[in-house]
């Protein structure tokens, strides 16, 4: 029982951290419609940048700097790439985040070489003894740091006028645009919002017990695609859930792999994708998404 | 290509999207157009989605309109017998070129070119699915792996490689090679329901997971795969003729696997090359770029949305399968780290920076795409930037990587449909 309520509190603050970073894709998503396949490489940056500059500026500067580093590289990608695009094709917007993700992957793997960088965090591999139940404090801290900046997000994108203009460009550009909306502006802090999320999901993605930041980094990132494609990939709602399921799987797949030998080594990186092809059989718009009606 | 004379239902939906794609068209309108358009206006449009399959983005209307008012050009006038078309000539000069390029070649190019060859074989599957239909996979490299893999294991025998026992059916190789792009194919009808359901990018997501089944399996598997360490390739041999490196010497020159293997996949990207173009050139094809362009008129002129989709996914899959056989003869090892997630990036970039929806675009992606490298390796000490892999400046797998990352964002901002597009085909010509 102690390794079930390890694993389940494990999970769940694994999941909080996919959650943020399926929060981010699906930002991007609802503002501009673009599946960005490119926020695994922006969470990479973020990462990157923290990790380079912890021992100069210390931990919470670094990390303030690394947030607003993927920031800036996430609407400079919407800036430079995605606005340059004249077409109304979404799907070839997905194709270009691609080749954006080849370019940013390809010189951040290069940067990182061989290393395991640490991000010199002030939690280190300290635990917590909750009766029986040993939890380390890192995961605590991510638990909390993920849930207070959903909060704050949702928050924000209900009440402050940029959350309005944000649904209303997502619910009708045209119209939005005619009642005042800067369409530009508005999936220009899409992108910076995803990529600030990123870097701190980066953060907590490194921290113990992982060894630290290194070129498989962004394989672990990929698991909120997942995430976000089984909670809907137009709904905040689903983002969470996603995130929460993924995690959860995983960390059971992974503790409990010893009685799972028969589906081999390694299985836990697995489950996350098993879960999503369940899902997207009984149904395609994931759990939340909306089912997809058109007028004709 | 003379059918605008029997208008069909898929040629009137292609005509309708034509003249105003970004419209959803109601489907009263799209079925039967109230005005009867005169014959040779109505032509011309359908000639503008015939010339080449327009590449999603590239139908505004302005451009349409453009199409539509440049005048004399009526379908089905061909320029004259083939000895009169300059055209024919370069196809006569390019392919006595390449029938010549073994006997001149070294083996270091040879295989670059084979490679090179196998790559626009799958480049064509993914560019059926891509481009032509508009269903992202990032999935590709799958049924690369089930290809490569799946014609070893029916090829191969029982055999003990490094220390471990593999597992082989010993068929004749060139069954074997058959098998394995049926294979392939089935792999892709397993994963019909859902390629069948999800459309665009949420399918290129939902795709991501077959790359880490499929790792999962090639370095668990071991008794079929031989794990991390891969398996041998068995030659193959068709009609007593054997694809190995015993040496026969062809007009002075020796002939090794390589230069044998030239001409089976030279062969072989014919017949995929000329299979894709009629798929493309006839109903299905029309089907299937009604799908991309506008998915609920398709269904309402009665494409069966759901069948389409997983029948394009299945033969593509088929495609990446036939190219996974040719890439596991050219290595003469399968390992398993080579068909990850890169390597379906790699095709993704090809479709795109050689042109979507086309084959000639899928060829020639593929060709600038599986080059590159080769030729950054060869010149790496001439070229400035780059050096030599573990000596810590950008090695050349990296800066190939770079250049085809950029030209990927470069063609879709800059030159819609791609390279290709650059030399207007004759069919565009005034």
């Amino acid at each position: 029982m102690t390794t079930f309520t390890e694993l389940l509190l494990g999970g769940l603050s694994i999941g909080s951290v996919y959650a943020l970073i399926a929060l981010g894709f699906v930002v991007i998503f609802k503002a501009t419609e673009v599946v960005n396949f490119a926020h695994a490489s922006l969470l990479l940056a973020g990462g990157y940048i923290t990790a380079v500059l912890h021992d100069d500026l210390g931990f919470w500067p670094a990390l303030a700097v690394g947030i607003a580093g993927a920031a800036v590289v996430g609407s400079a990608v919407d800036f430079l790439v995605m606005r340059r695009y004249r077409g109304s094709d979404h799907s070839v917007l997905a194709i270009v985040t691609i080749g954006v993700d080849i370019l940013l992957t390809t010189e951040l793997t290069r940067l990182i070489g061989t290393d395991v960088m640490a991000l010199g965090d002030p939690w280190g591999d300290r635990v917590v003894n909750l009766g029986e139940i040993t939890i380390a404090q890192t995961r605590i801290a991510a638990f909390v740091a993920a849930a207070l900046l959903i909060t704050a997000f949702l928050l924000a994108f209900r009440y402050t006028s940029w959350g309005v203009a944000m649904r209303a460009a997502a619910e009708n550009p045209q119209t939005a645009a005619l009642m005042g909306v800067r369409l530009g502006r508005v999936s220009m802090s899409a992108w910076a919002v995803a990529g600030a999320l990123a870097a701190v999901a980066a953060l907590f993605l490194t921290v113990f017990p992982t060894p630290g930041l290194e070129r498989a980094t962004s394989l672990a990132a990929l698991k909120a695609f997942p995430a976000a494609i089984l909670g809907g990939l137009d709904s905040t709602t689903g983002a969470l859930a996603g995130g929460l399921i993924v995690g959860v799987t995983e960390s059971f797949a992974t503790g409990y792999q010893s009685e799972l030998t028969f589906l081999g080594g390694g299985i836990g990186d697995l489950a996350p994708y098993l879960v999503m092809l369940l899902v997207l059989l009984a149904r395609p718009a994931g759990l939340f998404g909306t089912k997809e009606l058109a007028r004709v | 290509m003379s059918d605008t004379d029997r208008p069909g239902s898929a040629e009137r939906a292609e005509r309708v999207e034509a003249a105003k794609p970004s419209v959803p068209a109601p489907a009263g309108e799209a079925a039967k157009p109230s005005v009867p358009a005169p014959a040779g206006e109505a032509a011309v449009p359908a000639k503008a989605a015939d010339a080449a399959p327009v590449p999603p983005g590239g139908t505004e209307p302005a451009k349409a309109a453009s199409e539509a008012a440049r005048p004399g050009r009526v379908a089905g006038v061909r320029q004259g017998p083939p000895w009169r078309r300059p055209r024919a000539y370069l196809w006569v000069a390019l392919s006595l070129l390449l029938l010549a390029l073994p006997f001149y070649l070294d083996r270091f190019w040879l295989q670059a070119g084979l490679f090179a060859m196998a790559a626009a074989i799958g480049a064509i599957g993914i560019n059926l699915l891509t481009g032509a239909t508009g269903q992202l996979s990032m999935g590709h490299a799958f049924f690369l792996a089930i290809g490569a893999y799946g014609y070893c294991v029916l090829a191969g025998g029982n055999d003990v490689e490094s220390g471990h026992e593999l597992a082989g059916l010993g068929l004749p190789t060139w069954l074997a090679a058959v098998l394995a792009v049926l294979l392939a194919g089935l792999a892709g009808g397993v994963f019909s329901p859902i390629a069948g359901r999800l459309r665009g990018a949420y399918l290129g997501i939902a795709t991501l997971a077959l790359i880490f089944v499929g790792q999962h399996v090639l370095f668990n598997a071991r008794d079929l795969t031989g794990g991390f360490n891969g398996r041998s390739v068995p030659p193959l041999s068709l009609f007593g003729f054997e694809f190995d490196d015993s040496e026969l010497l062809v007009a002075a020159v020796p002939f090794q696997s390589m230069e044998k293997l030239w001409y089976a996949a030279l062969v072989a990207l014919l017949v995929c090359g000329l299979f894709a173009r009629g798929v493309l050139r006839s109903r299905p094809g029309r089907a299937m770029n009604a799908l991309r362009d506008h998915r609920i008129a398709a269904g309402v002129m009665g494409v069966p949305v759901a069948r389409y989709r997983a029948a394009v996914f299945v033969l593509s899959s088929m495609y990446a399968g036939l190219a996974g056989v040719l890439l596991a003869l050219i290595f003469q090892r399968t390992v398993p780290e080579y068909f990850g997630m890169i390597l379906s990036l790699e095709y993704l970039a090809m479709i795109v920076i050689g042109g979507l929806g086309t084959v000639a675009g899928a060829v020639v992606g593929a060709i600038f795409v599986s080059l590159l490298p080769q030729v950054l390796t060869r010149w790496s000490d001439a070229l400035p930037l780059v050096s030599a892999p573990g000596t810590g400046g950008v090695s050349p797998g990296e800066a190939s990587r770079y250049l085809y990352g950029a030209a990927v964002v470069a063609v879709v901002l800059f030159l819609p449909g791609g390279l290709t597009r650059l030399v207007p085909s004759p069919r565009e010509k005034k």
